[in-house]
């Protein structure tokens, strides 16, 4: 049976409708066989190996939270002392909290000193493994344990730290975000990424179905929202220089991704709400500026030539 | 005859992990463990090491995390530490022993802050007893730069399979000139065959390492860890003989004594103290004072049956600390007193404090222990534990 | 749960081996493939979590795919994604 084949094996205890076990089967899809992977501490390391068993047909090890980086520098470092390269990848993987937080600094590490290896880091905005605490990714307003809405409080106040561009600045070959609402795109991303030598970060947009509180059968959807509001741009950084940017066509009102998502719902009956959802519109257009990432409509574009001339 | 050069310490340590042929090696500097890392920089820059990966990380925490990956990937791996550095290290230490991969880290060992404080006790890898790995103390430059070949030798055992940390004090070891023995590639090799590990990361057979344990394996799994340091004992004895043989040099497996013969008074230690302690021995055995030493080889696994052997019919026990558990005793005196609690004949136990943060230690020092242990023979009062060099001036009043 | 299985040294694992846990007991609806509507796109395949979706045959000109229940943990992404609305999500019946 085909379904048998995958390298991220069935049977894994992620919960129905998880974007990021569909992250896991994807990439092994696209990169296997011939990769070691390391993964910190996280949802995904505990619904992937519940001793005796494993999920994974390909070499896998977790160490620690914060360590995911330098464990896979050191089986590249081993690989590379013993003649065993090959077309061996290392592909490091960790959640947001692992990638933004704790391990931050160790990931910094690995990028500066050119390691080859890709990083992935699959990003569902909060400590979703704990119980949905806030992480330095969590967007703003969002409803999390730690930055739970109340009555003298949105949710979290903080933006959503700008991982790939500080990456960026470590003058790597390739940085990219991507999302799982787009199989093609993360596909396409993630085979690049292999075919580059040297240390590559890639940031996957992936549903949390408890942690933001949504239908499980909407998780690419939602996802799709989010980049066709402008809230998470896809684009691709090729040695420290912006290259590729997903377009939108008729970007959507934030309104539509947020009104589906629990973890936003209090935006939705607070006074004030309409302010904080309006300032989250800004943070969109301030991305769709920064990105270009509206299409002008053609009609737009000729009506403006015929202004000019 | 063996070709002998005075080097560092940090040289001789260096040397000896040159020729135990790591592939990767990964540090961060700290003093006093900066020259070892120099050296064998300088070493694979001067093509010396060869085959060899430097990964030159931004923290301990990395280093201790970059040889466990390359350790899984199935390579021989060599980092050094010290104080800080180490307790950084802590948390990677501990998945290292738990996954039961056989690295070898060499511990300068020093004060841990606060107070900042560079210089030589044993804080830093007492600390760290309970992380699974095996804990070697070598007591001078030649010893030291011996135990890092001995550590692979007994990490790399399939019967054992965990990391050994090699202990030696720092400045007193890392910085002190010493005349060494200059290894020979060929009988290092001979000694020490190539790294074959029991399980490691390869895409042509794939194994997954680091699972979940829930609780109806977590007890059996840590069991195992005590079980290969238990396991670990007549081995450590073993390669320290077969060694012994090699290289003409053999100085103890678990313990050492020193002029036991018919004490009334045992010294118990680890580290270059042990010199001092010997010149003071040799001395108070020459005005007829029968009193001797017992030097710990290797604090994990503990060497219970050893110290019970040796320490039959002596009448008390002077255990020196150069660490202290904060709130109970030295950690040395604690397992010394436990070791013996059930032993058919258990002496008195004196415990002193002695030379934390590179406090010096004189031979006079040392005949004052000796003398507390013969008041308590003499039926006078003396307190179990004494914070020996204490100076009770300098305290605010009322403490 | 089977009895109890013999620890390795590092508790090292061998790989693959979730598939003998079937998470399709965790399901309240079942993802059901209607063949007359499939066209065979494989989107259910590619967005499924959990590698239920598989191609099971080929019909005449066009692949056919079927559900491993032993997996399906009704989440209804793919049903949400059929751009045919091939897949109906039933309540499971015990």
């Amino acid at each position: 049976m085909a379904a048998l084949e995958d390298l991220y094996a069935s049977g894994h205890r992620a919960c129905a409708g998880c974007g990021c076990a569909l992250f896991l089967k994807t990439l092994m899809r696209v990169a296997g066989p011939d990769v070691i992977v390391t993964n910190s501490t996280g949802c995904m390391e505990v619904v992937s190996t519940p001793y005796p068993e494993s999920a994974w047909k390909v070499p896998w090890i977790h160490s620690l939270f914060e360590n995911n980086a330098p464990v896979a520098a050191g089986i590249e470092a081993a690989l590379k002392a013993t003649g065993r390269k090959g077309n061996t990848k290392v592909i490091a993987i960790g959640g947001d909290g692992a990638t933004f937080d704790i391990g931050f600094g160790l990931l910094s590490g690995v990028m500066e000193r050119g390691h080859d290896i890709l990083y992935i880091c699959y990003d569902n905005e909060a400590y979703m493994n704990t119980g949905i605490q806030r992480s330095g990714s969590t967007p703003y307003d969002a409803s999390t344990t730690t930055t739970p809405a109340g009555k003298m409080s949105f949710g979290n106040q903080r933006p959503k730290k700008n991982v790939p561009a500080i990456m960026a600045a470590h003058g790597v070959p390739y940085v990219a975000t991507t999302s799982m609402g787009y199989p093609a795109d993360f596909t396409k991303k993630v085979r690049k990424a292999l075919s580059i030598e040297g240390p590559k970060y890639l940031q996957v947009h992936a549903t949390c179905v408890p942690g933001w509180g949504i239908d499980g059968a909407l998780s690419l959807e939602i996802l799709r929202l989010a980049v066709e509001t402008g809230l998470y741009p896809l684009y691709e950084y090729e040695n420290g220089q912006i290259t590729s940017v997903k377009k939108i066509k008729n970007r959507k009102p934030v309104k539509e991704y947020l009104d589906k998502q629990k973890r936003y719902s209090h935006l939705f009956k607070m006074p004030g709400g309409d302010r904080e959802i309006e300032k989250i519109q800004h943070i969109a257009d301030l991305n769709a500026k920064h990105f270009n990432l509206d299409i002008e409509e053609k009609a737009t574009a000729k009506e403006k030539e015929a202004k000019e001339e | 005859m063996a070709k002998m050069a005075v080097m560092e310490g940090s040289h001789a340590i260096a040397e000896a992990a040159r020729v135990c042929r790591p592939s990767v090696v990964s540090a961060y500097p700290i003093t006093p463990q900066t020259h070892i890392v120099e050296d064998l920089s300088a070493m694979i820059a001067n093509g010396e090491l060869t085959n060899c990966e430097y990964v030159r990380t931004e923290s301990e925490f990395s280093a201790a995390s970059v040889i466990q990956g390359a350790q899984a990937a199935g390579v021989r791996t060599f980092s050094a530490t010290s104080s800080q550095g180490a307790v950084l290290m802590y948390e990677v230490l501990f998945s290292i022993a738990g996954m039961r991969l056989p690295c070898v880290l060499a511990m300068a060992n020093r004060a841990v802050s606060s107070p900042i404080n560079i210089w030589n006790d044993h804080q830093d890898a007492i600390s760290a007893r309970d992380n699974g790995w095996i804990q070697l103390w070598a007591e001078d430059n030649q010893e030291a730069a011996d135990m890092i070949i001995q550590a692979y030798k007994i990490a790399e055992d399939h019967r054992v399979t965990l990391p050994v940390m090699v202990n030696f004090d720092g400045f007193q070891v890392t910085h002190l000139y010493e005349p060494v023995e200059v290894y020979d590639q060929k009988m290092v090799d001979e000694f020490l065959p190539p790294y074959d590990p029991l399980f490691k990361l390869d895409p042509k057979d794939p194994v997954t390492m680091g699972a979940l344990a829930q609780p109806e394996y977590y007890t059996e799994a840590r069991y195992m860890v005590h079980a290969a340091q238990i396991t670990a004992k007549p081995i450590i004895e073993d390669v320290a003989r077969e060694f012994g043989r090699k290289f003409g040099r053999f100085k103890g497996g678990l313990i050492d004594t020193y002029k036991m013969e018919g004490a009334e008074v045992a010294l118990v230690a680890m580290g270059s103290i042990l010199g001092t302690m010997k010149d003071a021995v040799d001395e108070m055995r020459s005005a007829g004072i029968p009193v001797g030493i017992v030097k710990i080889r290797t604090y994990r696994p503990f060497p219970v049956e050893a110290l019970r052997a040796a320490l039959k019919g002596v009448k008390v026990v002077c255990v020196l600390d150069r660490n202290i558990s904060l709130g109970m005793e030295g950690a040395v005196f604690v397992e010394t007193k436990a070791a013996l609690y059930n032993a058919s004949e258990s002496p008195t136990m004196l415990g002193f404090i002695i030379g934390l943060g590179g406090r010096d230690i004189t031979v006079r020092d040392i005949k004052g222990i000796v003398d507390k242990g013969y008041k308590k023979i003499g039926g006078e009062r003396v307190s179990e534990l004494e914070w020996y060099q204490l100076d009770r001036n300098i305290l605010p009043e009322g403490i | 749960m089977a009895e109890k299985m013999r620890l390795t040294i590092g508790l090292v694992t061998k790989p693959g081996t979730t598939m003998q846990y079937h998470t399709g007991g965790w399901r309240t609806y079942r993802a059901v493939i209607n063949q007359e509507k499939c066209i065979g796109c494989r989107r259910c395949a590619d967005s499924c979590p959990d590698g239920a979706p598989f191609e099971c045959a080929h019909d005449g000109k066009k692949k056919k795919f079927c559900v491993n229940y032993d997996y399906c943990k009704g989440c209804g992404i793919c049903a949400y994604e059929c751009p045919v609305d091939a897949i109906d999500m039933a309540v499971e019946e015990k």
